[in-house]
């Protein structure tokens, strides 16, 4: 048997991943009815004056997407924690944080993208000029993956707890401001027409700190989690 | 002496600031002398239940 | 000096050294603090923009710089604890915890009750409150997952690196008053050139500084000996302490 070199496993792991979930695809429609539901709640909340939830907006999308990975985080390592398979990759020879990137961008795919192609929509029910909703999906572009690579962090400490659910976003919640502020920022700013490459580059930059730094807190996170 | 309490108008404001700083250390001095008693205890009571068994 | 180090790690000489020293902490604390209320409340003289309702600044400023201090102390005792596997820096880095959140929480309130007056509203949402708050949270995140967690040494691991995590966090907090021009107060101490405030007042500052550091090594102390206690609960020398004490 010859063993898998590292981008092989990489794959591997990602197909994987997205084969289980395409497996259980009604699941997927769950964060993303979420997401629809929680930003339509909003104008029958505060009132449906559009030049009010033109200002509000952006936030509003913003935190429902917030909200929607959150609530989607549970499942990347549940079900795998349950039948054993997280301790086997723990295992594994192959450096567990670039397996750990497979396993968010698999995540990501199934959770993250979904949010960007409903968001235009969701504009337009908010009544987004233009502007504002390429902004929108640039922001999303950029910030989801940071959501889902922060995420799996706060997953990986409690995935071996018993209510980890609820300390989840207790944890969480708190490093998803920044991304929150910058992103929502940027799409009420564009909306207004006012450049906003300060914004995005911010954006850009937190992206490029989760991408690099989070594989191997979260790789740490399991292993002690798992010990 | 009355000017000292009053602070210039602001007295409340300045007044309950330290009155808060006070209370919020004092909860932090007694919290690990209590949490020490507890625990002292705690050890004492499994020491005696070892010993009886 | 090394020899010390070493003996430190020891959990049964750190707990006989720290009791020795947290009277002198105590003491030292106490000085200061009185030194500084004494010059912050009764010798500083009134500002001339806001009265003496200023003098907030005496608690909140310190309170806030030790917010952040602590949150450094806390993640850099985690990350020895976590590479080096050293108990001390495990039980340092959660023995902060709880001071850190007191202090952060101090530090919001007192702004905000010297921003009623002043600005006319208790809260605004701008960088440098917002991160504090945020500040907030990332220390109850670290209580609330270290409860969570049963084995201790576990809990001490995953709290470091959740510390960890959130140190970004930090700078934000600090250099958010230059990249937002906000309502807060701008940095008047801790930027490059000469502080822009006013010697009378600088000093009970500072007084007030050194007297907050003072009781957060106390405190740490206290909870570091109560948190060893509980750790070092089978071992010979607790045992011989429980029964000397009962």
């Amino acid at each position: 048997m010859t063993t898998a070199n590292l981008s092989q496993a990489f794959m591997i792991l990602l197909r994987r991943d997205l084969t289980l979930a395409y497996r259980r695809r009604s699941e997927m429609i769950n964060p993303l009815l979420f997401f629809i539901l929680v930003t339509a709640l909003f104008p029958l909340g505060i009132g449906a004056d559009p030049t009010l939830l033109r200002e509000v907006g952006p936030g509003i999308i913003w935190v429902a997407a917030l909200l929607a990975a959150l609530l989607s985080l549970e499942t990347i390592f549940r079900s795998d924690f349950d039948d054993g398979s997280l301790e086997q990759l723990l295992l594994s020879p192959h450096p567990l944080s670039i397996l750990m990137i497979a396993k968010v961008f698999a995540h990501w795919l199934i959770t993250g993208l979904p949010l960007l192609v409903v968001a235009p929509l969701l504009g337009v029910l908010l009544d987004l000029p233009g502007d504002a909703i390429t902004t929108l999906l640039i922001t999303l572009a950029l910030g989801t993956p940071v959501l889902s690579l922060i995420g799996t962090i706060g997953v990986a400490l409690t995935v071996g707890l018993r209510k980890g659910g609820m300390i989840l976003s207790l944890l969480v919640l708190p490093l998803y401001i920044p991304v929150l502020i910058f992103a929502a920022n940027a799409v009420a700013t564009s909306g207004a027409g006012l450049p906003i490459d300060a914004h995005l580059s911010l954006l850009t930059a937190l992206l490029a700190l989760a991408i690099s730094l989070s594989p191997v807190a979260t790789a740490a996170a399991l292993r002690i989690s798992l010990s | 002496m009355n000017e000292f309490f009053h602070m210039g108008g602001y007295g409340f404001y300045v007044w309950t600031s330290y009155g808060l700083a006070l209370l919020v250390l004092l909860a932090n001095l007694l919290s690990p002398i209590l949490l020490k008693k507890k625990l002292l205890r705690e050890l004492a009571r499994r020491e005696q239940r070892a010993r009886r068994l | 000096m090394l020899k010390f180090f070493h003996r430190m790690a020891s959990p049964k000489y750190f707990y006989q050294f720290a009791g020795k020293l947290i009277p002198w902490l105590a003491v030292a604390c106490l000085g200061f603090m009185l030194a500084g209320l004494y010059d912050g409340l009764l010798l500083a003289p009134t500002d001339y923009q806001q009265g003496d309702s200023y003098r907030i600044m005496f608690v909140h400023v310190p309170a806030a710089w030790m917010s952040m201090f602590i949150y450094m102390v806390m993640a850099g005792a985690g990350a020895i604890g976590l590479i080096w596997h050293i108990k001390l820096a495990e039980v340092m880095a959660i023995s902060s915890a709880h001071v850190g959140a007191s202090f952060t929480f101090l530090a919001l309130v007192t702004g905000s009750i010297w921003g009623k007056p002043m600005w006319g509203t208790w809260w605004v949402w701008d960088a440098r409150l917002t991160s504090e708050l945020i500040l907030l949270f990332l220390y109850l995140g670290v209580i609330a997952l270290y409860n969570a967690v049963e084995d201790k040494r576990t809990a001490a691991r995953a709290t470091s690196i959740l510390a960890l995590v959130g140190v970004v966090n930090i700078p934000i907090i600090h250099y958010s008053v230059e990249w937002w021009n906000t309502l807060h107060q701008g940095p008047t101490v801790t930027k490059f050139d000469a502080p822009s405030i006013d010697i009378d007042m600088l000093i009970p500052l500072l007084l007030m500084a050194v007297a907050f550091k003072l009781f957060y090594a106390l405190v740490v102390l206290m909870r570091a000996r109560c948190e060893i206690l509980q750790r070092e609960r089978n071992s010979g020398w607790v045992k011989e302490l429980v029964r000397a004490s009962s």
